[in-house]
C-alpha cells in the first residue's frame, strides 16, 4: 500500500503538468567511440536489449527449473504450452524438415514481443530502433542466401539471378534486397509509427484541454490508453508474429519443396463443404 | 524565419499530406481480403485458423506500403531533412 502512495505521489504531479515540448528523437546517445574513422554510438537501445535478454533468460530459467514426467508443476505447463506452440507453428509453415529451425524463430519472436512491451513500462521500445530490426533482417537474409546456395550450389544460385531471362537481372537483385528491407520498415513503421502517433494524440489532448480552460489535462485520460491497447498491445504481438512467418516463409521458399506429404486421414475440408453447398 | 525556410517547411508539410495517400491504397485491400476472409471463415468455419493466420500476413505485407508514406511523412515533419 505504502507503494501505491508513494508511485501517486510520484506520478500525480507529472501528469499534472502535462507533456511539455513535444520532440520527436532517436534512442539517446550515451557515449560514442571512435574506432579509426568509424563512429560506434552507445545508445539507450543496447542497454534496453540488454535488459530484455536478462528478462527472457530469467523467464526461461524460471519455468524450465526442475522439469519432471510425472506431476508436473503450473510452469512446466506453461513452458510446454509455448514449446508445442512455436513448434507446431514451424510445422506448419516450413514443413518437417526444418524443425530444428524452431529455436531461431522463437528467440526472434520473445525478442520481439518483449522489445516492443517495453512501451508498456514508459521506456523506449527497442524495436523502435531502426537498426535493431535492419539486423535483424539482415541475419535472415543471410539465411536466405545461405539456403539458396547450400540447395542449388554457388552456381545454381548465381544464376538464379538471371532466371527467366538476363535482362531481368537489376530486377532479381533489387527483389532480393528488398526483401529483407521491407521487413524491417514493416516493423520499424508499425511500431515507431504507433509511439509517434499516441505522443501526437497524447500531446493535442494536453494542449486541448488547456485551451477550454481546464488546469488538470483531464482529456488526456481515456483515449490514449485505448489507442495503447492497439498500438502496444496487437501491434507488437502482430509484427512479432509476422516477421517471424516472412522468415520463415522466405527460407522455406529458398529450399526444395518438402517431398514427404503430410498423413491426412480425415476427409478434406472441401468436400464437406462442397456437400453442406 | 526568412522566406525561404517557410517555403521549405510548407513543402514539406504538403510533401508529409501527400504522403499519407498512400493509405489508401493498403485501406482497400485489406478491407478486401478481409472480406474475402469473412466469407471463407462463413463457408468453412472449420477452417477459420488457417484462413485466419494467412489473412493477417496477407494484411501486413498489404500495409507495407501505407506504412512507406506513413514514414516518409514522419521525416518530413519531425526530422525536416530538407531545412
Amino acid at each position: 500500500m505504502k507503494y501505491i502512495y508513494m508511485l501517486a505521489a510520484f506520478a500525480i504531479p507529472k501528469f499534472l503538468e502535462g507533456p511539455g515540448e513535444l520532440n520527436v528523437t532517436g534512442p539517446k546517445i550515451i557515449t560514442s567511440f571512435q574506432i579509426g574513422s568509424v563512429t560506434i554510438n552507445f545508445t539507450e537501445t543496447i542497454i534496453l536489449e540488454w535488459i530484455v535478454m536478462a528478462v527472457i533468460l530469467g523467464l526461461c530459467i524460471f519455468l524450465t527449473r526442475d522439469l519432471r514426467v510425472r506431476a508436473v508443476s503450473k510452469r512446466q505447463v506453461i513452458a510446454e504450452m509455448a514449446v508445442e506452440a512455436i513448434t507446431n507453428l514451424v510445422r506448419d509453415t516450413m514443413g518437417k524438415r526444418w524443425l530444428w529451425f524452431t529455436p531461431y524463430i522463437a528467440t526472434v519472436f520473445c525478442f520481439s514481443v518483449f522489445g516492443s512491451l517495453l512501451s508498456l513500462f514508459g521506456l523506449r521500445a527497442v524495436t523502435s530502433d531502426f537498426s535493431v530490426l535492419l539486423s535483424w533482417a539482415a541475419v535472415t537474409f543471410v539465411m536466405i542466401t545461405v539456403t539458396k546456395i547450400r540447395y542449388n550450389g554457388l552456381g545454381g544460385y548465381l544464376k538464379g539471378f538471371a532466371d527467366p531471362i538476363p535482362v531481368m537481372l537489376p530486377i532479381n537483385i533489387l527483389s532480393e534486397v528488398s526483401t529483407p528491407a521491407a521487413m524491417a520498415l514493416r516493423h520499424f513503421g508499425n511500431i515507431a509509427g504507433g509511439g509517434i502517433i499516441t505522443a501526437l494524440v497524447y500531446y493535442g489532448l494536453a494542449n486541448l484541454s488547456r485551451m477550454i480552460g481546464l488546469q488538470v489535462p483531464i482529456l488526456t485520460v481515456g483515449l490514449p490508453a485505448v489507442l495503447s491497447l492497439y498500438f502496444d498491445l496487437f501491434a507488437d504481438f502482430m509484427q512479432a508474429f509476422i516477421f517471424i512467418m516472412l522468415t520463415m516463409v522466405f527460407i522455406s521458399n529458398a529450399g526444395p519443396a518438402d517431398d514427404e506429404p503430410e498423413p491426412e486421414s480425415e476427409p478434406g475440408p472441401e468436400e464437406i463443404s462442397e456437400n453442406a453447398a | 524565419m526568412d522566406m525561404s525556410e517557410a517555403i521549405v517547411l510548407a513543402g514539406s508539410a504538403i510533401g508529409a499530406g501527400l504522403a499519407m495517400i498512400a493509405g489508401i491504397g493498403p485501406g482497400i485491400g485489406e478491407g478486401y481480403a478481409v472480406g474475402k476472409a469473412c466469407e471463407a471463415i462463413a463457408r468453412q468455419p472449420e477452417a477459420s485458423g488457417a484462413v485466419t493466420r494467412t489473412m493477417f500476413v496477407g494484411c501486413a505485407v498489404a500495409e507495407s506500403t501505407g506504412i512507406y508514406g506513413l514514414i516518409i511523412a514522419l521525416l518530413l515533419i519531425f526530422l525536416k531533412p530538407f531545412t
